[in-house]
């Protein structure tokens, strides 16, 4: 198992070098000149060759990514255009409130993805199938940011059960992960329901029912651990989805977390951030696959001796 | 089918030569020769929701060509300043936002905004990833190696995060928005068309077409691609749902089509404010986002059923 971990953090090797390459390149392919964005609208020639020198960004480009990747490592992305506080500070704070409200929506969206599409195999083509498969089209195809509003209108709004905005309690939580969660809910449910229609028809099923078993017992104990290989492959593709949609749904709520930080920094053309974001979001993501690989591992024995 | 074609079946176990088939008989019977078009269709007929799709996404796009000509007031300069936030009424059928702006003029102009940039990002991902996929799986090697750790750096970036990277280089704009949401298209389309092409390339028909001394680029165009056909189109129908939302989503956040553009994600950008007293103003560019998508979602799983040859024979 140990050796499975180590094999899967080398092979991640060169998809970070790129990674990082991309985004140290992203300030380079900005329009503009960035030591003049850093620099201010108002600033002369010799401001800005003097930021330009602070920056590094007169150092040939091979140096620059060298200082550009030991200063990540340390967590030293430079100062923040528009606060002028460091950006790894800017970022410290808005972490946890994005990571928590994805794993919180990714809790929900396993569960209720997982109800849905067992109900819907075992129960296939009968009523409980055609309402979670309706249910399953309907959350793929509803936009994260109108479901947001329409959810806060009638629970926060009309009704006055939850709270509009802020992160401070439990209860602040439900709708943004909700909203965030629907849409992965409905990806899980589907393909939950096509993954255990295939293993309902295998052999071991069919001996498991021969011998007298339940359906109860053939579908919780034989059928759930085989079908939840492929779910779990695909919960590691869509927590990619939910970070990306974790965007969308802070700015619906006024999460303080990093997708309202991003959408502010991209308005304000703030770099730093958003270079640091980029990285960070693709970190997050491709850190959280490795974890699904491993789980994928535990779940799967064969896998590990690959 | 008939048998009649065949050598084997032209005589009889006695020996004795059979009648020649019978044209009106076997059209009688109600055979038709099976092309892959007729199988297609009969298969995707049975799939009502699908056709219902698909008939709605045809009436959408007639009304977008057309909409500049059937809009009752124009979307962006008519301002009724003593209707401002009013209900849906006889005269502005969806209301009217907090502009004094006729909502369902505007949700027309904006079906062209939506499908154009849903279809074109959609397209200009699938040619540029076919294109790499069918070089990758035809090639392998080095190249492949190449394309595929490139897609998979561009698959480590979560799709609207690449998205919005792309417009804070490029700038906002519905333009940039279809480039931005194009790119991460790309790598899925590869991906697909790779597949697919290292499953044909090992057939025997490629193997005789190759004997018979054909080059590699007509190998691939002619033999492979026409093979990768039926999987692209599913997957692109699928695709432009996912590419409409991500497209309303930046101009949700600023980031895409400006003000005035009657575009769907900006519309409900802006009726926001105004959410507590007028909730219509954002409900309808909700349920009008929400319908188009839902149609190339059922449409595409529609395609997919049809087309897939290991789902039903009856």
């Amino acid at each position: 198992m140990f050796s499975f971990v180590i094999k899967r953090l080398l092979g991640l090797i060169p998809t970070l070098l790129l990674v990082a390459v991309l985004v140290f390149l992203f300030v380079h392919l900005l329009p503009g000149d960035p030591a003049r964005l850093a620099a201010g609208p108002e600033a002369d020639d010799k401001t800005v060759a003097l930021v330009r020198a602070d920056l590094g960004l007169d150092k040939p480009l091979p140096e620059q990514f060298v200082n550009f990747f030991i200063n990540a490592a340390k967590g030293d992305f430079g100062k923040s255009i528009r606060s002028k506080r460091p950006v790894s500070e800017e970022i410290a704070a808005r972490f946890w409130p994005t990571l928590w409200l994805t794993i919180v929506a990714m809790i929900w969206a396993v569960l209720f993805g997982l109800i849905i599409g067992i109900s819907s195999a075992v129960w296939r083509n009968k009523w409980p199938d055609r309402l979670g498969m309706t249910l399953a089209v309907s959350g793929i195809s509803f936009p994260a940011f109108s479901l947001g509003i329409l959810l806060m209108q009638v629970f926060s709004v009309e009704l006055g059960w939850l709270p509009t905005v802020g992160d401070e309690t439990w209860r602040h939580y439900i709708l943004p992960s909700l909203t965030l969660g629907a849409a992965v809910a409905a990806v899980m449910a589907r393909f939950t329901r096509s993954s255990f229609i295939e293993i309902l028809q295998e052999d071991f099923v069919r001996t498991a029912r021969a011998k007298g078993l339940t359906e109860t017992v053939v579908v919780i104990k034989h059928c759930l651990r085989n079908a939840l290989i492929p779910v779990v492959t695909m919960m590691g593709l869509q927590f990619g989805f939910l970070l990306g949609g974790s965007i969308l749904v802070e700015v619906v709520f006024n999460w303080p977390g990093m997708g309202r930080l991003l959408v502010d920094a991209v308005e304000m053309r703030d770099y730093p951030i958003i270079q640091a974001e980029i990285l960070l979001f693709s970190l997050e993501f491709i850190f959280i696959n490795l974890v699904v690989d491993v789980l994928y591992a535990v779940i799967n024995p064969s896998i590990r001796f690959k | 089918m008939s048998l009649s074609n065949s050598p084997l079946a032209t005589t009889s176990e006695t020996g004795a030569p059979l009648p020649p088939p019978d044209p009106a008989a076997v059209a009688a019977s109600g055979q038709k020769i099976r092309t892959p078009w007729r199988e297609f269709w009969r298969k995707f007929k049975k799939q009502r929701l699908a056709v219902y799709a698909g008939v709605f996404i045809l009436l959408l796009i007639l009304i977008a060509i057309l909409a500049p000509w059937i809009v009752p007031f124009d979307a962006e300069n008519f301002f009724d300043y003593d209707a401002l936030n009013s209900p849906p009424t006889w005269t502005h059928w969806f209301g009217v936002d907090s502009l004094g702006r006729d909502i369902f003029s505007r949700i027309l102009m904006g079906a062209r905004i939506s499908l154009a940039s849903g279809f074109f990002s959609v397209a200009i991902g699938a040619v540029i990833g076919t294109v790499f996929g069918l070089l990758a799986g035809y090639y392998e090697g080095w190249w492949d190696r190449i394309v595929m750790r490139i897609c998979d750096v561009l698959f480590a970036f979560p799709g609207i995060l690449l998205a919005i990277g792309i417009v804070a280089i490029l700038g906002g704009g519905m333009i940039n928005v279809i480039i931005s949401v194009s790119v991460f298209s790309i790598p899925a389309f590869a991906r697909l068309v790779r597949g697919n092409t290292l499953q044909l390339k090992n057939l025997t028909y490629i193997e005789a077409t190759r004997s018979i001394g054909a080059s590699d680029t007509t190998i691939m165009w002619k033999h492979i691609f026409p093979g990768t056909i039926s999987a692209i189109v599913v997957y692109f129908t699928m695709r432009i749902g996912t590419s409409i939302i991500t497209a309303a989503g930046l101009s949700f956040l600023g980031l895409g089509a400006q003000s005035p553009t009657p575009e769907w994600g900006l519309m409900l950008n802006e009726a926001r404010a105004d959410m507590v007293t007028s909730p219509h103003v954002a409900l309808v560019p909700s349920i009008a986002i929400f319908l188009t998508v839902l149609a190339f979602n059922l449409l595409g799983d529609g395609l997919r059923d049809a087309l897939d040859p290991k789902i039903d024979q009856r």
